[in-house]
Order: C-alpha cells, then structure tokens, then sequence
C-alpha cells in the first residue's frame, strides 16, 4: 500500500530577535492511507510546526519552510502555486485546530460557515450545500440539527463547536484529516465523546488522521503509529503498541514514567528533571542532554544518530539500543 | 462530618450565586430578559478540611471549583454560608481583621502568565507579602527572599530577573514562592499544574508535596486532571454545577466510586496504555455540562444519567455516607444499597422514607 | 531520583534534579546576580530599531535644546539686543535670509528678520521655548490628574465609577473651545506670567479627560488578572494595589496617548496664540508668531514659513515617536 503523505527531511525555520530557530529540523515520517498517526510532544518541540508545514500555514515571515518535500498522493505540496494549494486545503486535507472558540468566525451562522465549505470545493448550490450541512451536522453528533443550524458559535458548548469544527473539516470527505491538539481545552467526559466520533468517522470514511497531542492517553487509545517530537526533531517513531510497551529512547521513557498512573499506589512521581531547551540558542550535541538520565560525554558533543531498532521503531540517541533492551526489546542486527 | 481537633477549615452552606439581571419589568417589557438569571456557581456546598491533608477537588469546567476556592478566601464575595477557620467566620470578617487572617491562607494560580506582575522583579514579587505583613525589612527580607527561592527550585541569581524571562514551569514555582513566603497554613492550589507542559507537571506535583511535608500545609488541590489529583489527594471531592456529588479518600473514589458522574469521569480519562485503551468499555455521557445559570431541577445531574427516575427531576440529593468516610449524593443508593447497577430500576433507596421532599 | 543512573547528573545542575535551572545560567558566574532585563529595557531597544521613530525622537530633542539654548547663544554670539535686534539702528526693517542690510549675503540672519528688525531664528527658538513648554508641562498635568482619576474610578468600579465617568461625559460634551476663548478673553492678563497661568488652566480643563478614560480601560481589563487577586491574597491595600501594581501595568498607552497629546495641545496653543487669545508680544510662542506673519505673507513669506514649518517639522517627529512608541510596547508579554 502506497503512503498517503511521506514528508522528507522537513526543515522549518524561524527568525526571531534571538536569531534562528529551527523549529522543525530535518523530520521524515510517513502515513499509510487509513491509518492514524500521532505527533507527541510538549510545547516547543515542533508539533503544531510540522502540521502547518504540511499544509503550508506558516506564517512567513518569521517562518519559512527551509527544505524538504511533503509527497501527498504522489505530488509534492512544496512545489504547487498558492492557487493548487488552496484547492487542496479544506477539501483533500482538512484541519482541526485546538480552541473552536476562535477558529469559527463568531459573526457567521454556522450553517452558513458548513456551506461555504462546500460550495467552495465542490460546487454546490446553496440548496444542496444546506442539507450538507444538516446532514454532517447530524453525523457529528449535534442534536436538533435543523433548527440549531441558524445559530451562531457562541450559543454553542466546546464540544458543540469542535464537533462543528469537526463537520466542517469532513464536509468534503476529505483524504488526510490533522487534527491539532483537538480535545485540550475540552471537559474530560467531552474529550472522550470526541474522540469516539473521531474513531467512527474515521472508520465510516476511511479517513486517514495524524492527531497532535501531548497527552499520552490519548495517543494510546487513538493511534497506530506515533512519532515524538522534541526540539524540533523527531525523537522516536513506533508502532503505538511497541512504542508504549518496549520504548527505545530515555525522553520517551520519561515522559511515560512522569504520567501518573491512577492505579498505582501513590509514591514520588518520577519527573525528567530541568527545563526544556532554549530553541533559539541550542548547544552542541543531543537537545536532550541536559534531563537525560542516560547523559554521557558523547551525547554533550556528537549529535545523536537515528537507530533503527527493528521494522518500523527508530530512536534518536547515541544508546539507542540499550534503552531498546533495557525496555525488553531486542534490537536487530545493526 | 463532625469537626474534631485536626479540622482546619469547616465550610458550611457556602453559596456563590451571580446576578446577571434579567426579569425586572424593563426586561419584560422590552423581551430581553424575561427570565431572572443567577449563575448559581457555589450552591450550598459544606465540607470539612483536616489539617495536614490535601484535599482534591475535581469537575469539569463551569462546577464552580475555581469559584469556591477562591470564595473560600474571600477574593470572591460568598452570597451566604461560613467558612470557618480558628472560630472565625471568614465569610463575615470585618476587612481590616480578614487581611490580617490573610497571611494563613494563600492561593496558587492556574496561569503562570498571568499571576505574576510583569512589571515587577522576582525580588519584589516574593518579597511584597513580606512587606505587607512586616515579617522583614531590608537585608533580612532579601535573604529571606532567597531562601525561598531556593526552596522551590530556582537559583537565588534570579532575583533581578522579570517574569517573562522564566518559562511556565519556572513561573509557577514562582508563584508558589510567594505563597510561602508568609509562612501560611493553608494553601489553595487552583489548577497550578493545568498551563504546564507534561514533563514539568510532575516536576511541581512533586514539588508541592514535598513543601506540604516540610511546612505542615493543608492543600485544597482544584483539578480536572483525574490523574494528578489520584497522585496528590489524600481525599477527593468530586464537583458538579455547584454542588459536592461525592467525597471520599483517593483510592476510592478511583477504585470504587459510587456515583454515575464520578464512574464516567474516571472513565473518561485516556490511559497511557494501548491494551487497556483497547479493551475497555467507556462510560459514554449524552450531551453537553448544563449551564450553570438556571440549573437543571432536583439531581442537578438528571439530564445525563444513565439511571435517572422520575424522582431524580424533582428531589435535591443531599450528600449521605454510603460508606464509612464515603459520601455520596444519590437518591437511588444508600448504606444498604450502595452499589447503583445492583438497585432495582425505578427504585430510589436513598429517599427518606416519608415520601420525597422537595428541597432548595 | 535516578542519581545512582548519573552522578554526572547532578554536578551539571548544581543542586539537585529538581532545580529548575535552564542551561545557560548555570554556565554563568557564581554567585554573581543575574540581571534581568524589564519590559521596558526590551521596549526601549525595539524602539531603537524603528528609524522614523529615532529620527522623530532625534528631532523633539534637538528642537527642544535648541529652543531652550538657542536665544541666548544667537543673542550671545551676534551681539544682539535682548529683543534680537542687531545693534545698528538703521537696521530695523525685515530682510530676507541670509542677507545683510546691504542686500548682499550675510551669515547673520539664517532666517530672516521681521518687521522690527528682529532676527527670525531667535525668535522661532524663543517660540518653541513656549510653544514646547505649554505643551509639555499641559501634558504632564493631564497626565497626573487624568492616571489618578481614571484608576480610581476604574478600580473603585459600581456607582463611583459611574458617577466619576459620567462627569467625565458632561465635561466632553462641552464645547470647549468656546469656554476657553470665553475664559481667556473675560481674565485677559497683562503680565506673561498671567497669560501662562490662563493658558494651562483653560487647557489643562479639558486635557485629561481622553487619558481619564483610557486609564479606566486599561484598569477595567487588568483588575481582574491573577496577578491582582494575587496581590489581594496577601493582603495587599487597595490603595498599593491601584499604584504600585495596575498603573505600572497602564503605562504603556498612557505613555503613547501622552506623546500623541503633546502635539495636539501645541496646536491648540497654537491656535490659540494665532486669534490672540493665547500669548502675546513680548512672548511669542510659534502660533502668536505665525498670525504676525501671515499679515506680511504676500510681502515677507518668510515670517511666516520659518515658524511655521519649524512647528511641523516638530509636530510630526512627535507624531513619529508617539507611533513608534505604540509599536515598541504593544508586545508587552513574549510569550515563551
């Protein structure tokens, strides 16, 4: 099976009065059509980046896509004119943003905002673009859809916007669906209906998702593969199963050591030690060094190399294979 | 709930209810607000807090967690109710004697962006309680200043230094420096670990634990994070539109929680683990939190229940413990019956036994 | 903690795993206190990248050394009397720039003379000397009378507030050109010192009101910020609150209004001083200078270009530093 999306050596910078910051440095990843990728990673690793890289929303300046390509069904997104892009946005590759609060103009029904969608990118009449809309809004979950369909944003819940957002972004069955960070600033009991819409939907459409997240949980229960993300690279990738049960690099073994687990007992939680790493003026060697429990000499100096660990699972660091084995994992032969 | 010696803080019927207007004979007669709007976000919630624990206090967005923590203090008005601390009443104090009060109970903020003066230096920001309260001056007060900064984690170098050259974390820590410095007894922490990144969460969890060890404080921990409040509670209270639902120590509620609501919390909340994910089988809730203006009548949790009776419309539940030292807020269970799925269907144990009586 | 794992670990850090100390500042020097850098160093230094700004703050500056400087080294060096006529009798009528009395060029008069024979560029920098200084120190007034209010009114909130912005309200609704020529003609003084006081009086009247209401605003939107319940938490005063934490906090457009309203009120002034309500002879501020000019303008243009375009060039450079000062501190937080 062809990739959907294979994104090669992905470079985005960003200038800023503290000088450059590569907020995205060189990631290489792919996505099986109907699969679910996760982006892991806390706040300045490069997540939401790489996204707006993908569909090319950088805000430029002060960012620019430095280098790479971003092959989506055989053509690489890099090269089309602003016009191509555009047709693509919102019809084959559509976006869920965070906060639905501010990604839904306040100002319009939001009928009239599911209509434009497909008036835009398929053509519709406005009679047929309506019963779309009620239609998807039915799909999504929204109660009443007839008569809620006059109504604006802010008379809507949380989780009624992001499951309009979510309408909206499936209006015109589109082939990739990103999702950034879609469930944070939802109630937990909400967070849970939404992602259980997003799990049928995908399975009806046959949708292929990449889901950015810093919550764990969720990459849990949601994905096939994920691929974690700090300073700007891409710090592991595995199956989610092998990822979470054998993890081959210490920042990924921190992060899930730091969770608290509800059914343990209670005792120190473990806690990767120091801050996060100053992107605009990064040391020499792994990002990581300075919260490693791993840390040696080498890490200080040489960047780390990208290991692979078996079919399928790579890890950036330089004992990349006794974490590996450590984990429980059997790394194969270099 | 009867005060003993190790009670610290007793909050008996306390209400936070916001006018919004509305009902008056302009507003009928122009149709604007016909209907008188009160956002009841505190509606009559009494709990006792024991010295030396930390009580965790989790719902979702709008229960009024935020509120009462914060009308526990008096940085918002409580409408009626005591909140009783040292025989004093700090609902009624008299402004002069209730910031004197003040320096035994201090508050932690969810934002670290906005709970820091931006124009102040971190000297001056740790430093003003002491000012204040006139517990140091001068060289005294700087090297207090340090010590405290010391003790949450940063270098004393920063003392010079403006908020926003500090990251979330480090903000934070900030912040608790502050509430330290007046050596308080209680401590509210208002979702202090929300606006964090994952890896520096555990980093101020443990934090946090280590100062209540330390320096003997009571924690009212506010949370939606089921997780952190599982790690750092020694009791939780589980908060809905206003009202407590259910209390009881930490591994119970997360164990063998008693009410619909709590089951569906935990339920909900996402395991960092793939198996589990896969296997288990979510409590599903129908529909959206109501809005806390104008709540819905009797069991304010009726409109999503999956065991709702008629009788839940219209009785107001009133916290009873089903088990020793676990309360809950069901009209369908009591201490004979605690176990809801095992109640026969349209059975309500937990009613008094002359008949339903409506409440406020 | 994992210390048996890395005993490298905790040298780096110093102190422990849970230090939160960020790499760079380990490296620094022991003991010495970091300094940091406050909001409005950073302001300052965006400041400094926007040229029209600096240029605009180049030019307010020299205008105003000039203006304050000027007169008496003109008079110094050329020998002038105190009224900026040359010595010689004979000399009393208007020349052109740059030309001497026999018509051929002279270095003495870049500007001019006027009708009496006064030399032009004095007289323009002994205008702005007032022009500049009606307009500052109004400005500062409005400033100290239109913060206090405003943050009163602001923090008080409920019926005071109401009450102290609806005075606000009848006080805008006046029109108030009329009452200042009203005031200005009915207490016309004879004395400079008079005619000053007047001047600051009828404009500082209406002067704060605009910086009443933004101040107001500012305080509305941050009173209710974390950092100000903080602050009530422990026990802070109101009185403290208001000035030691909110104002600080409003500076940044009280700061942009107050160079914005610099100009405004020396056009007023100006304005003023043209329909002679203003200052008048022997004071000369740029506007009283320019209505002597504008009867010779067919005859003289010079008169009048001299002060007039003097006034402009030093209205727009406060212009200019006013926009860039809204630029330098819009960023108020960098968000990490």
């Amino acid at each position: 099976m062809t990739n959907l999306l294979d994104v090669k050596n992905l470079r985005t910078y960003f200038e800023t009065d503290d000088g450059v910051v590569k907020a995205v440095d060189d990631i290489s990843f792919q996505l099986k059509r109907g699969e679910t990728l996760g982006i892991v990673g806390e706040s300045g690793s490069g997540k939401s980046v790489t996204n707006l890289s993908i569909i090319r929303l950088v805000p430029d300046p002060p960012g620019k896509i430095v280098s790479g390509e971003v092959i989506f069904n055989g053509s690489d997104l890099l090269l089309l004119s602003n016009e191509a892009i555009r047709k693509i946005r919102g019809r084959r590759i559509a976006m869920i943003f965070q906060d639905p609060m501010t990604s839904l103009n306040p100002y319009m029904k939001i009928s009239k905002q599911l209509m434009e969608m497909t008036q835009l990118h398929l053509g519709h009449s406005k009679a047929q673009a309506h019963d779309h809309a009620i239609r998807m809004m039915e799909t999504v979950g929204i109660p009443d859809a007839h008569s809620r369909a006059g109504s604006y944003p802010h008379e809507f819940s949380g989780g009624m916007r992001q499951r309009v957002m979510i309408a909206m972004a499936l209006s015109c069955e589109p082939e990739l669906l990103i999702a950034d960070e879609p469930t944070t600033a939802l109630d937990v009991t909400i967070q849970a209906q939404i992602l259980e819409l997003i799990k049928k939907l995908k399975r009806e459409t046959g949708t292929s998702v990449i889901l950015i997240t810093h919550d764990l949980g969720v990459v849990a229960g949601m994905t096939d593969h994920v691929i974690v993300m700090y300073a700007g690279k891409i710090f592991e990738q595995a199956r989610t199963t092998e990822l979470f049960s054998t993890p081959g690099n210490p920042y990924t073994k921190g992060l899930l050591r730091s969770v608290p687990d509800p059914t343990a007992e209670q005792g120190k939680l473990y806690q990767i030690p120091g801050l996060p790493p100053d992107m605009a003026h990064l040391q020499p060697g792994c990002p990581f060094a300075a919260r490693c429990d791993y840390v040696q000499d080498i890490c200080r100096r040489e960047f780390p190399p990208f290991v692979k660990l078996n079919s399928d699972h790579y890890s950036l660091c330089h004992f990349a294979r006794e974490v590996y084995r450590e984990s429980g994992g059997t790394p194969v032969q270099e | 709930m009867s005060a003993n010696e190790s009670t610290l803080l007793s909050i008996r019927d306390l209400k936070v209810h916001f006018d919004l207007g509305g009902g008056g004979p302009l507003d009928k007669l122009f149709g604007t607000n016909p209907v008188k709007r009160v956002v009841k976000a505190v509606d009559g919630v009494s709990i006792d807090i024991y010295k030396g624990e930390t009580l965790g206090l989790v719902g979702e967005s709008g229960c009024g967690k935020s509120t009462l923590g914060r009308a526990i203090l008096r940085l918002t008005e409580p409408t009626e109710g005591r909140v009783l601390y040292n025989n004093e009443d700090l609902a009624h104090l008299k402004p002069k004697r209730l910031r004197e009060q003040r320096r035994h109970l201090q508050i932690i903020f969810q934002d670290p962006y906005a709970s820091l003066n931006p124009r102040m230096t971190v000297g001056q920001i740790v430093g003003e309680p002491l000012e204040t309260f006139r517990l140091a001056r001068g060289r005294e007060a700087e090297q207090r200043v340090q010590e405290l900064l010391e003790t949450v984690g940063l270098s004393k170098r920063f003392i010079k230094r403006y908020p926003h050259e500090f990251s979330g974390g480090q903000r934070q820590r900030i912040g608790i420096a502050r509430a330290l410095a007046v050596d308080p007894d209680f401590i509210v922490a208002d979702e202090p670990i929300s606006a964090l990144d994952v890896s520096i969460q555990a980093q101020i969890m443990n934090l946090l634990e280590r100062l209540r060890r330390e320096k003997n404080l009571t924690y009212l921990f506010i949370s939606h994070d089921l997780r952190a409040i599982r790690h750092v509670s020694d009791r939780v209270a589980v908060m809905y539109l206003g009202k407590l639902v259910e209390i009881a120590d930490a591994k119970t509620i997360y164990e063998e929680p008693l009410m619909p609501y709590t089951k569906a919390l935990i339920s909900a909340v996402p395991v960092p683990d793939p198996q589990v994910e896969a296997a288990r089988q979510r409590i599903m809730l129908e529909g959206d939190v109501p809005s806390p203006i104008n709540p819905p009548t009797g069991c304010r949790f009726h409109t999503r229940c999956p065991y709702v009776i008629e009788a839940c419309k219209e009785v107001v539940p009133q916290l009873v413990e089903i088990k020793p030292a676990h309360f809950a807020a069901c009209i369908r269970i009591s201490p004979a019956q605690p176990h809801i799925e095992d109640v026969a269907p349209g059975a309500a144990p937990g009613l008094p036994q002359n008949g339903p009586q409506k409440g406020t | 903690m994992s210390t048996e794992k890395n005993p490298q670990h905790d040298e780096l850090i110093h102190i422990g795993p849970e230090m939160a100390v960020a790499e760079a500042d380990v490296h620094a020097d022991e003991g010495a206190f970091l300094r940091g850098t406050s909001l409005w160093r950073d302001a300052w230094r965006r400041l400094l990248k926007n040229k029209l700004a600096v240029f605009g703050l180049v030019v307010v500056i020299v205008v105003t050394i000039a203006s304050i400087a000027g007169p008496a080294l003109i008079q110094q060096t050329f020998g002038f009397t105190p009224d900026y006529i040359p010595n010689n009798d004979k000399l009393t009528r208007s020349f052109p720039p740059f030309t001497g009395p026999d018509g051929k060029f002279s270095w003495l008069h870049p500007m001019g003379t006027d009708n009496a024979g006064r030399d032009v560029m004095a007289r323009v920098l002994q205008g702005g000397q007032i022009s500049l200084f009606v307009g500052i120190l109004s400005t500062v007034i409005s400033l100290l009378i239109g913060v206090s209010y405003g943050a009163i009114a602001g923090y008080a909130g409920g019926r005071v507030d109401n009450l102290m912005m609806r005075i606000v309200d009848v006080f805008y609704s006046l029109p108030y050109i009329i009452i200042v020529i009203v005031l200005l003609s009915l207490f016309r003084s004879q004395t400079p010192r008079g005619q000053l006081t007047l001047l600051f009086i009828a404009i500082g009247s209406v002067s704060w009101l605009t910086m009443a209401r933004i101040v107001r605003g500012q305080i509305l939107s941050l009173k209710n910020q974390e950092f100000v319940l903080a602050a009530r938490a422990t026990g802070v005063s109101g009185s403290r609150i208001v000035f030691r934490h909110l104002v600080p906090n409003t500076l940044g457009p009280v700061i942009v209004y107050a160079t914005l309203t610099v100009p405004q009120i020396m056009l007023l002034e100006a304005f003023l001083s043209f329909l002679g309500f203003g200052v008048q002879a022997p004071l000369s501020s740029w506007g009283s200078l320019a209505a002597d000019g504008v009867t010779n303008i067919a005859v003289f243009p010079w008169q009048l270009i001299f002060p007039g375009v003097t006034m402009a060039l030093t209205l727009f450079s406060l212009n200019f530093l006013g926009d860039g000062l809204r630029d330098a501190l819009d960023p108020q937080m960098r968000t990490v």
